[in-house]
């Protein structure tokens, strides 16, 4: 490999150090107009009249629109699409949008807004599980789902659960409830968008220009060749910058009314509002195992609270019982779940998608029982892991896995076994499993997932595809692959990316999918050319295309350039492309489109702390992470998302939460909001485990989720190495500490967390057979 | 983004003046030093002046020298950077150079006065809140609205004192040189402080800090300690700051002084008395720790349960005091 | 126009003279008057350090400048950091080369702030660049390759 596995600089590095790339915020155009959001003041309340005159009275307003512009519906997911761009009826959560004024500038906007009188009947609105679960007091939030505030419920049941409880020698039973916490990208998020000629462009930060186009399209009833999205440099994502959002909408609107480019740029708060964060998630899980560890059966319940809207939600209900599978061999396994509407702002996709919270529950789970049974939390693990090639109870293929070894070496390298014992200190240790793309786009159809073209010039190579460099690096990648088979370098590589005008379709930058689908695509579109090129580079010399050695910029003898130009003399114009979709890998039953990827990435924690047992301050010292990368296509880039997800794993573990004073987000601001600083941030060690996955691009996987998510059950399992006490709750404040440690003191469970479950009538279950007899003798 | 909603901006040529101009816009006209509490609150809308008389640009509140006593003078306009990182004051108030390094993050302690952290305004989380937020959850008594969020039995402030360097300064004996329009007077910064979240200060609004003034403090130690989640950018969420003059082993006299737990710096009187005549063995210091956290009742309008803050201030007080006697 | 005030500084090396409103924040005169879109905003409230420019050779926050604070002063912005031509400053090759750069968003403000450090302290400690960096929030690296890209800046700036 010429450079693929280098440590290459990443292709817009440059622009970035020096001030000039352009974010959605830093585009202006002549004319430009505007606009800002009016957001509802209630969590719950119903609009009874709107009286905009003041508001359009304001010099300097061009215009202003409500709901009644924006009729149509849309949502994520199709079976979801049950949001307004501006509500006309009802507001569900404080900062519901309800009004949008273009103006001359941002400040008179602002004050435009203000003026426009709402009169709204306030309703009783439902601020958690347990009350979204009841008797609603005034009408249900959504007109669909139900009963009560739930939204979707799931339950599925594989093997013979019962039997596998009664083969067991122990039983155990724990809740766990994992809080809320948002993305905080540094940039907020921003649209600009201009209407011109009946053709309207979009410019925004998102992750999925492809959904916003089709969303944009439904909501503006023009077809998708009038629009063209373009995912602007992104100043973070994390899963926030998913769904299609009201400004985007708004700003759409606008330029259609007046003509004019028209741009909206939350504030921090509203971005608190958008949310789309991770779900809160209450869990009860029931485990039974032998004397020697070997898992039996286990029972997984789930209760998320999905907040105002669908969003992502349906998906990240199935997500919180799919993967606990990918990592062991459970060979009767049952998972109930159930999502709810809130009066709060709305929950969807985060770094993760809805697998940090049980694999939190998981983890812990196993270090209780490996305690209770007297035996090493980590022996217990290996006892269960899944093997390489195999199916899991419910339907995933696992290829490639390279548990056992990430495990070997993350230990080895923080000698965590011979860990120096002393109250105070503590270690700990998780393993997890992440997707590499989910196996089935958002629409049900055949399509390709990633699609890429490249086009050959005179020399030059310009690829073309959908997809989304949200900082995480695919543009590198992408033109890390085409460069390896072309044999020039990355920076050679000119890309038109993002952008649903010019490039073909690319699902978007969500569930760690772009290296494998997007790096595929890229590299059947690649392989293509280079063998029109080494065809005629052959005939040339002499020889046969496969004698030609490409690299170093040279196609044989030739130089990159004259083999280009020959292959252009002979086939006139070239154009390559690829594609990517994965094979079929649902299993025979409904709700089996989330879980199934065509790979699945494995990391392993060690997370290294002292905790005061004066005051419950926790100092993280140090944290390893192993991470089975299949291939790393750029180190340096895989490296940085390993330390990134590590980041952020600690920020969920110890401050990060999305809190409410009754609806309201009670710290919407960077300040009140807690995320790590440099200083709060300890030394990360990464290992790199290349287990070379067989349908990955060059063997590649994913890791830009992935290596969050051991070490919040590792941040956990380090606290009671340390004290003795069990924090079923993040994040892992030292309140919560110091309660768990006085109900030790007084002889009470040694723990602070939820007690109980709440009662939910989930439907019936469905009772799938196993693939097959479980893969290791129990 | 964030506005600011316009305002006139003055710029007077020394303090008298300043203090002249907002008192002649009585109500309308506020003091800006490094604005880095200021603009946030008027970003937020929490103070809504039409006019702003700078006063970082005077000269005059830039002095920072050894006074002929072998006491120092900071003037007002110096900045918590400046303060930081110059010797002569980390030598003799150790612990007031501290908690300046505390403050926040580094760009805004470059930014960031003295005079502006000793009046910086209380705190609370109903209050410094956008706009939108407040409106929202109900307007409150400091601003807006008339019931307090957090007790509304009683048409009280509790907004919490937040400033780092207050808390040292009163347990170092600071004076400060205000200036009105008609001339200066210098009082116990421990004066300028009141029990009342809104009206916190005694100070009258136009008067202008002009400077510190510390005492000499040779065989003094300091030391001041702060409570907050992050290693930077948070508000203290308690602090301790403590000053002894010890000679051989034997604490002489002393000086406890607690931040982020009122609406004022609270002065621990009765438990650094018991420290006088003593040396520092762990009993006296647990027993002075407990009495000076006794009286102290934080509520619920800052970060993390109230519950835990209040068992932190005898942690706090603890942690000081041996820093200090090191 | 009372609320209007000329703003003159120098900003990169360049002195400039700007009709601006007296309460329009450094952030937005360098954004929206001088077309200086490298600096940043997360905030607006002095809480993430995005808006970070250097105000004569220190990191302060342009969010929280009035123009009147900055009246006289020499600013630079990310866009001054290289000086002419196609050279980077060392600081951004090293930030390029380790990987210090993901979404770049808070990058800007990185690398003034790395600057005015390893002005006054030639070869920081990690300790010491993590003190410096704690006022920038980034929420892409665990801060990891920005404090080896500030090591490895130093070590080639002190050769
Ligand atoms: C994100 C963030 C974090 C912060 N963290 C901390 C912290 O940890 N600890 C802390 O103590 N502070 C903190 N602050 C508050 C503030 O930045 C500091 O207290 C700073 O020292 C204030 O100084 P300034 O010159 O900027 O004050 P300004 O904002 O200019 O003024 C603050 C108040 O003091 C008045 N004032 C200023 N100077 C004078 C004077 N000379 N005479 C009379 N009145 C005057 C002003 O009228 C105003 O009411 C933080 C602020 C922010 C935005
Ligand atoms: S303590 Fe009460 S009155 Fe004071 S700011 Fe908070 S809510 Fe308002
Ligand atoms: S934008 Fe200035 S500190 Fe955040
Ligand atoms: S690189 Fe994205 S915020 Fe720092």
């Amino acid at each position: 490999m010429r450079v693929v596995g280098k440590p290459l600089a990443k292709v817009d590095a440059r622009a970035k150090v020096t001030g000039s790339t352009l974010y959605a915020d830093d585009l202006i155009f002549p004319g430009t107009l505007f606009c800002k959001l009016l957001r509802s003041p209630h969590p719950y309340a119903r609009i009874k009249h709107m009286d905009l005159n003041a508001a359009k009275a304001v010099e300097g307003v061009v215009a202003v629109i409500t709901g009644n512009d924006l009729p149509v519906k849309y949502g994520i997911l199709p079976i979801s699409q049950d949001e307004h761009a501006l509500e006309s009826e009802k507001v569900r959560y404080v900062g519901d949008p309800v009004a949008a004024v273009a103006a001359v500038d941002e400040e008179t906007a602002a004050l435009a807004a203000e003026k426009i009188r709402v009169e709204y009947e306030v309703l009783d609105p439902v601020t958690s599980i347990e009350e979204a679960l009841s008797e609603p007091v005034d009408e249900p939030i959504h007109d669909y789902g139900g009963p009560s505030n739930i939204h979707k419920m799931a339950a599925l049941s594989f093997g013979n659960l019962e039997a596998g409880f009664a083969e067991a020698d122990h039983i155990r039973e724990d809740v766990f409830f994992y809080g809320g916490n948002t993305h905080l990208p540094m940039e907020e998020h921003s649209a600009i968008a201009t209407y011109v000629d009946g053709k309207l462009t979009l410019w925004s930060s998102t992750q999925t220009p492809h959904y916003v186009h089709r969303a944009v399209s439904k909501v503006m009833g023009l077809p998708m060749s009038a629009i063209r999205v373009v995912a602007t440099p992104h100043g973070g994502g994390f899963g926030g910058k998913t769904d299609p959002f009201s400004h985007e909408m708004a700003v759409c609107k606008l330029a259609m009314v007046t003509g004019k480019p028209v741009k909206c740029t939350l504030t921090r708060e509203e971005v608190f509002y958008a949310h789309r964060g991770r779900h809160p998630v209450l869990m009860w899980v029931r485990t039974g195992m032998k004397r020697n560890g070997r898992i039996t059966a286990m029972h997984f319940k789930t209760a998320l609270d999905g907040g105002a809207y669908g969003s992502y939600g349906v998906a990240t209900l199935f997500y919180t019982g799919a993967l606990q599978t990918t990592t062991y061999d459970i060979p009767a396994y049952r998972f109930e779940g159930a999502r709810v509407f809130t009066n709060k702002a709305p929950c969807g996709p985060k770094r993760g998608h809805g697998t940090p919270q049980p694999r939190f529950a998981l983890e812990l789970h196993l270090d209780k029982m490996a305690e209770d049974l007297g035996l090493d939390p980590v022996e217990v693990r290996r006892r269960n892991y899944v093997k390489p090639n195999t199916t899991t109870v419910n339907w995933l293929r696992i290829t490639s896995c390279g548990l056992e070894e990430i495990t070997d070496r993350v230990l080895q390298a923080s000698s965590y076994v011979n860990r120096q014992r002393a109250v105070g200190h503590g270690m700990g240790f998780a393993v997890s499993s992440y997707l590499c793309g989910a196996g089935l786009p958002i629409y049900w159809n055949s399509l390709p997932h990633s699609e890429c073209l490249i086009k050959l010039d005179r020399g030059g190579v310009t690829v073309y595809c959908g997809a989304t460099d949200i900082g995480q690096g695919s543009d590198t990648v992408i033109a890390t692959v085409v460069a390896e088979e072309l044999g020039l370098w990355p920076s050679d590589i000119r890309l038109v990316t993002g952008d649903t005008g010019f490039a073909p379709v690319d699902l978007g930058s969500y569930s760690s999918r772009v290296t494998f689908m997007a790096g595929n695509a890229a590299l059947d579109a690649a392989r293509k050319l280079r063998n029109l090129i080494a065809e005629v580079a052959a005939e040339s010399m002499g020889c046969s295309p496969g004698e030609i050695e490409v690299g170093d910029g040279k196609f044989g003898t030739l130089s990159f350039e004259e083999a280009a130009q020959l292959a252009q003399e002979r086939f006139g114009a070239i154009s390559t492309t690829g594609s990517y979709r994965p094979p079929d890998l649902a299993g025979p039953y409904k709700g089996s489109g989330v879980g199934p990827s065509p790979a699945y990435s494995y990391s392993a924690a060690v997370v290294d702390i002292d905790v005061d047992p004066e005051t419950g301050i926790i100092k993280v010292n140090k944290v390893w992470l192993a991470h089975d990368i299949g291939r790393s296509i750029n180190p340096v880039s895989v490296r940085g998302q390993v330390e990134g997800g590590v980041y952020m794993g600690l920020g969920e573990a110890l401050m990060e939460e999305q809190a409410y004073r009754k609806a309201l987000p009670k710290q919407p601001s960077m300040l009140d909001y807690k995320s790590l600083t440099s200083i709060d941030m300890p030394e990360v060690e990464t290992i790199l485990v290349e287990t070379n996955d067989p349908e990955g691009p060059y063997g590649a996987k994913e890791v830009g989720q992935g290596p969050l998510l051991p070490v919040v059950p590792a941040v956990v399992s380090a606290v009671h190495d340390a004290l003795g006490v069990w924090i079923d709750q993040v994040p892992v404040t030292p309140d919560k500490i110091m309660k768990a440690l006085d109900a030790k003191t007084k002889g009470q469970a040694p723990r602070f967390g939820p007690k109980s479950f709440p009662d939910i009538a989930y439907p019936q279950y469905v009772k799938v057979d196993t693939p097959h007899v479980a893969t290791q003798a129990i | 983004m964030l506005r600011l909603r316009p305002f006139r901006y003055l710029r007077p040529m020394g303090a008298e003046e300043a203090a002249a101009m907002v008192a002649e816009f009585d109500g309308e006209a506020m003091l800006v030093a490094g604005g880095t509490d200021l603009v946030p609150k008027l970003k937020r809308r929490q103070m809504e002046p039409s006019i702003l008389v700078g006063i970082s640009h005077l000269e005059e509140l830039r002095s920072l020298r050894s006074t002929p006593e072998g006491g120092m003078e900071i003037g007002a306009a110096i900045t918590l950077a400046e303060v930081a990182r110059d010797p002569a004051l980390s030598a003799q108030y150790p612990g007031y150079a501290q908690a300046a390094s505390l403050v926040s993050t580094p760009p805004l302690r470059n930014l960031g006065t003295i005079g502006g952290n000793l009046m910086v305004d209380t705190r609370c989380n109903y209050y410094d809140m956008t706009y939108e937020w407040r409106q929202a959850a109900g307007f409150c008594l400091k601003k807006d609205g008339d019931a307090c969020r957090v007790a509304p039995a009683r048409p009280h402030c509790w907004a919490v004192s937040s400033s780092d360097t207050a808390p040292v300064a009163i347990a170092l004996d600071a004076t400060a040189v205000l200036a009105g329009p008609e001339g200066r007077r210098e009082v116990p910064v421990e004066s300028l402080y009141q029990d009342d979240g809104i009206h916190y200060t005694t100070k009258q609004p136009y008067e202008v800090v002009t400077s510190l003034h510390f005492p000499p403090r040779a065989g003094w130690r300091s030391s001041y300690v702060k409570l907050r989640r992050r290693g930077s950018i948070d508000f203290p969420i308690g602090g301790a700051a403590v000053a002894l003059a010890i000679e051989g082993d034997r604490i002489i006299d002393s000086k406890i002084v607690l931040s982020g737990v009122a609406s004022h710096p609270v002065v621990a009187v009765g438990a650094a008395s018991y420290l006088v005549g003593h040396s520092l063995d762990p009993e006296l210091v647990a027993e002075v720790a407990d009495h000076a956290a006794k009286p102290v009742k934080p509520l619920d309008n800052a970060d993390l349960a109230y519950t835990w803050r209040k068992r932190m201030v005898k942690w706090l007080v603890t942690q000081a005091i041996y820093e200090a006697g090191k | 126009m009372s609320d209007s005030v000329i703003a003159s500084f120098d900003v990169n090396g360049r002195s400039r003279e700007v009709l601006v409103k007296s309460y329009h924040t450094l952030l937005e005169i360098l954004r929206e008057d001088l077309g200086l879109t490298g600096t940043k905003h997360g905030c607006e409230l002095g809480e993430c350090g995005a808006c970070t420019v250097l105000v004569d050779g220190l990191p302060q926050l342009s969010c929280l400048l009035l123009p009147h604070q900055v009246e006289g002063k020499e600013i630079t912005t990310i866009e001054g950091l290289a000086g002419s031509g196609d050279e980077l400053h060392p600081l951004q090759e090293a930030f390029v080369e380790t990987g210090a750069v993901q979404c770049g968003y808070c990058t800007p403000s990185m690398l003034l702030t790395a600057k005015a450090l390893l002005e006054e302290n030639p070869s920081p400690g990690r300790q010491e660049i993590a003190e410096a960096l704690s006022g920038n929030l980034c929420r892409c690296t665990g801060y990891e390759a920005i404090t080896r890209a500030v090591e490895l800046a130093a070590t080639r700036m002190e050769a």
